[in-house]
């Protein structure tokens, strides 16, 4: 063998695996895939480095078409699980993904205190404004005119509002990206996995099937008109006043990172000692 | 998608262009695969096999632009941002635009549309040239797109313009509206 010969050269196919996605034709999900794997190639990290952990939804599917490590797991607990396999595992690239539902909702505590632990990690959330998979239910970031048979003349209630959270709860980097554009969520995946701390990157990703309507979002994106700021009062001001539709890295910080200094693991025989009957 | 995108990188020679066209027809097999195992996935085998044969006429693409310029079939592209005007490549059918019960005649609008959409961006290059060699060549792949133009508008003359109610579906996946 030839010790000289380079490491082959890996394309967004090395990361997705032989199982095709079972979304609805048209689910923006397919290209927030596509853009993943395209992220993964440009930084060369080899699957076996890349864990991609999931809750429960459509978008948490998401780990079953990589080639990486994955963990499909309870409903809302992705952060959890992905933040005891970071400290566990430093060396490892640890990707989180899921849907607003599973984010914002079932899992809304650990979203905030995932923000707030900074652990190196990089949170992908497919916002389709609604619980796709359960048929159509409002979610936390409908918008309360929405109005439906499950919801008639809309639920009245305040859309919750996850970049200004992330920027308040602690995260060290929040972006808004748009399925529609797959280059550009390519790049900004690709910046938010190399930033250090809890990266956030909110991703608008149609549901078709149960918001239609959202197919007009193509037409509403736009590039934030400014440069990222490490500023978190004129990201906070930025993100309030936007119209929801700018996309691009709006705050990238410096906060320390998650580092718990690791005590010295106990020998096989201490443990054995300890599990003792 | 509004705002201010980056312009289309003007290509100063011929290997830029080839490498923009060879980034384009590469995001369009790649599309074109995705959209025929959306299909089959659900169970729609027409419209399925119909984008595996535009996936196809694409790869011819890829191959007859690698040939030309002697090129591996590992070159590396370069990356999208900047090279054209729109979010995606232009020759990529949007995904939203799919719909479980679609007709091949509203696969082929799609596929017309984004095989003008090649061809109205080669042009712009053509326009946009500034040695003669460059203009020529995008000339001609802009008469290529034109080809698949014209190839799609005699299939689309062959397939049955779908009923009003197509997307009517006894057992609807929603029941919202």
């Amino acid at each position: 063998m030839n010790d000289m010969c380079p490491p082959p050269v890996l394309g967004a196919g090395d990361y997705k695996s032989d199982y095709k996605p079972i979304w609805c034709p048209g689910c923006g999900d397919y290209t927030v895939l596509g853009s993943l794997t395209k992220a993964l190639a440009m930084l060369q990290r080899p699957p076996h480095e890349v864990a991609v952990v999931s809750g429960i939804g459509c978008s948490s599917r998401i780990p079953a078409y990589t080639t990486c490590y994955g963990f499909h797991g309870v409903h809302g607990r992705a952060l959890a699980a992905a933040t005891g396999l970071k400290v566990a595992r430093p060396d490892l690239t640890v990707i989180v993904a899921g849907g607003d539902g599973d984010g914002y909702s079932i899992g809304g505590n650990h979203f905030l205190h995932a923000c707030r632990r900074n652990v190196d990690l990089t949170y992908l959330v497919m916002d389709n404004h609604v619980y796709g998979m359960t048929k159509g239910q409002a979610s936390p970031t409908t918008e309360p005119d929405w109005d439906n048979k499950l919801a008639p003349g809309g639920t009245g209630l305040r859309a919750f509002h996850p970049l200004v959270i992330a920027l308040a709860s602690g995260a060290n980097f929040v972006a808004r990206a748009f399925s529609g554009d797959p280059g550009g969520t390519a790049e900004v995946i690709a910046q938010a996995i190399r930033h250090p701390g809890f990266s956030f990157v909110e991703i608008l990703s149609p549901c078709v099937t149960f918001r239609p309507e959202q197919r007009q979002w193509r037409n509403a994106v736009h590039r934030a008109p400014v440069a990222e700021t490490d500023d978190p009062a004129r990201a906070a001001r930025r993100i309030m006043t936007d119209d929801g539709f700018n996309v691009g890295v709006l705050y990238a910080g410096s906060r320390p990172v998650y580092d718990r200094p690791r005590a010295t693991s106990a020998t096989l025989a201490d443990l054995e000692q300890e599990f003792a009957l | 998608m509004n705002g201010s995108l980056p312009t289309a990188a003007t290509p100063q020679t011929i290997e830029e262009l080839m490498l923009q066209a060879l980034a384009i027809e590469r995001e369009a097999v790649a599309r074109y695969e995705e959209l025929a195992d959306m299909m089959a996935t659900h169970n729609n085998r027409e419209v399925a096999e119909l984008f595996r044969q535009m996936a196809g006429y694409e790869r011819h693409h890829v191959e007859h632009i690698l040939a030309e310029m002697g090129w591996a079939e590992d070159m590396v592209t370069p990356r999208q941002g900047g090279m054209w005007t729109t979010p995606e490549s232009p020759e990529a059918v949007p995904i939203e635009e799919m719909h479980y019960l679609m007709q091949p005649w509203h696969a082929l609008q799609l596929a017309l549309a984004a095989e003008r959409r090649a061809q109205g961006f080669f042009a712009m290059l053509a326009a946009g040239a500034r040695s003669e060699g460059v203009r020529r060549a995008a000339e001609q792949m802009r008469d290529e797109e034109a080809e698949h133009v014209a190839l799609v508008e005699s299939w689309l003359g062959r397939v049955q313009r779908p009923a009003d109610d197509w997307a009517l579906d006894p057992d609807p996946p929603r029941y919202i509206d």
